[in-house]
């Protein structure tokens, strides 16, 4: 599923769109940038709490989808800079990581 | 045989939130080289992780990147404290971050592990109060 339907099935806001036909291939949850680096594969979906420009850097390094920051985190205006500069897509959500996955899941399960 | 590619990033070690960039330009200059995915992928975590350990543990040091026909060579080279145990520090989970880098999400002990998972060859040279130098190789 593309970001772009993904936002129209979840209700997320998109903090930075610059790359809405990213296809979404799976999900990750965590906020330690290493495991993450570990775990995370190519088109993911990234679903964290940390709020720092490094959560950029590990998002583009690791070429996810795009980054979804749960629980009503928001980044500083620095990373929303680096955000764009890279093309990384960042969207936000006010649900808590399980309910964001819950509400995932579905729409991410509908389509291939 | 063609003349092997070199880059050279310093890396400093006062400004944790921005470390990363040395990775960052890297991966942009092995997309203009036009490098698979993969590569680029595997190339620019194992520097990255390589990075931010320069930064937060060796207060900065200095990266080299050698491209010949067959591997891409990192060479991490840094003035720091020295690692007094490499098989402990190679431990997934082995960390000594303090709060204020673990704040930041460091700390999982997992950067020299994923280092030793994305490239095809790694070697660790140090010595406790004179530095370290790591340097990595992934086959193209
Ligand atoms: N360049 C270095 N100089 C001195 N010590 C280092 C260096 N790199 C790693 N270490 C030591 O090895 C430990 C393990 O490193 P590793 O990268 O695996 O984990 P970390 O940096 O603590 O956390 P993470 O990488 O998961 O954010 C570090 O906590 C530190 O004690
Ligand atoms: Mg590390």
């Amino acid at each position: 599923m593309k970001v772009s339907d993904l936002l129209k099935a979840v209700s997320l806001k998109a903090v930075v769109l610059d790359n809405p036909d990213a296809e979404i291939e799976g999900v990750y949850v965590g906020d330690l940038l290493s495991r993450a680096m570990s775990h995370l594969e190519k088109h993911n979906a990234w679903v964290t709490i940390m709020t720092n420009k490094n959560v950029v850097a590990v998002g583009s390094l690791s070429e996810v989808s795009c980054v979804i920051l749960a629980e009503g985190t928001t980044l500083p205006p620095d990373a929303v800079e680096a955000a764009r500069e890279n093309r990384v897509n960042v969207l936000a959500a006010d649900l808590p990581a399980y309910e964001l996955c819950l509400a995932l899941s579905d729409p991410l399960a509908s389509k291939p | 045989m063609t003349e092997p590619l070199r880059f050279h990033y310093d890396v400093d070690g006062e400004n944790f939130s921005s470390a990363g960039e040395a990775s960052v330009a890297l991966k942009q200059n092995l997309r203009k080289l036009g490098y698979s995915p993969e590569v680029i992928r595997k190339v620019s975590i194992a520097m990255y992780e390589g990075e931010i350990n320069m930064v937060i543990h060796a207060n900065g040091g200095v990266a080299d990147v050698e491209i010949t026909d067959d591997r891409i060579t990192i060479i991490l080279a840094d003035k720091g404290p020295g690692i007094a145990d490499v098989e402990l520090a190679m431990q997934e989970g082995f960390s000594t971050a303090r709060d204020n880098i673990r704040a930041l999400g460091f700390g999982a002990g997992m950067g020299l592990p994923n280092m030793k998972k994305y490239t095809d060859d790694m070697k660790i040279d140090t010595e406790v109060g004179v530095g370290t130098t790591i340097t990595m190789v992934v086959l193209l």
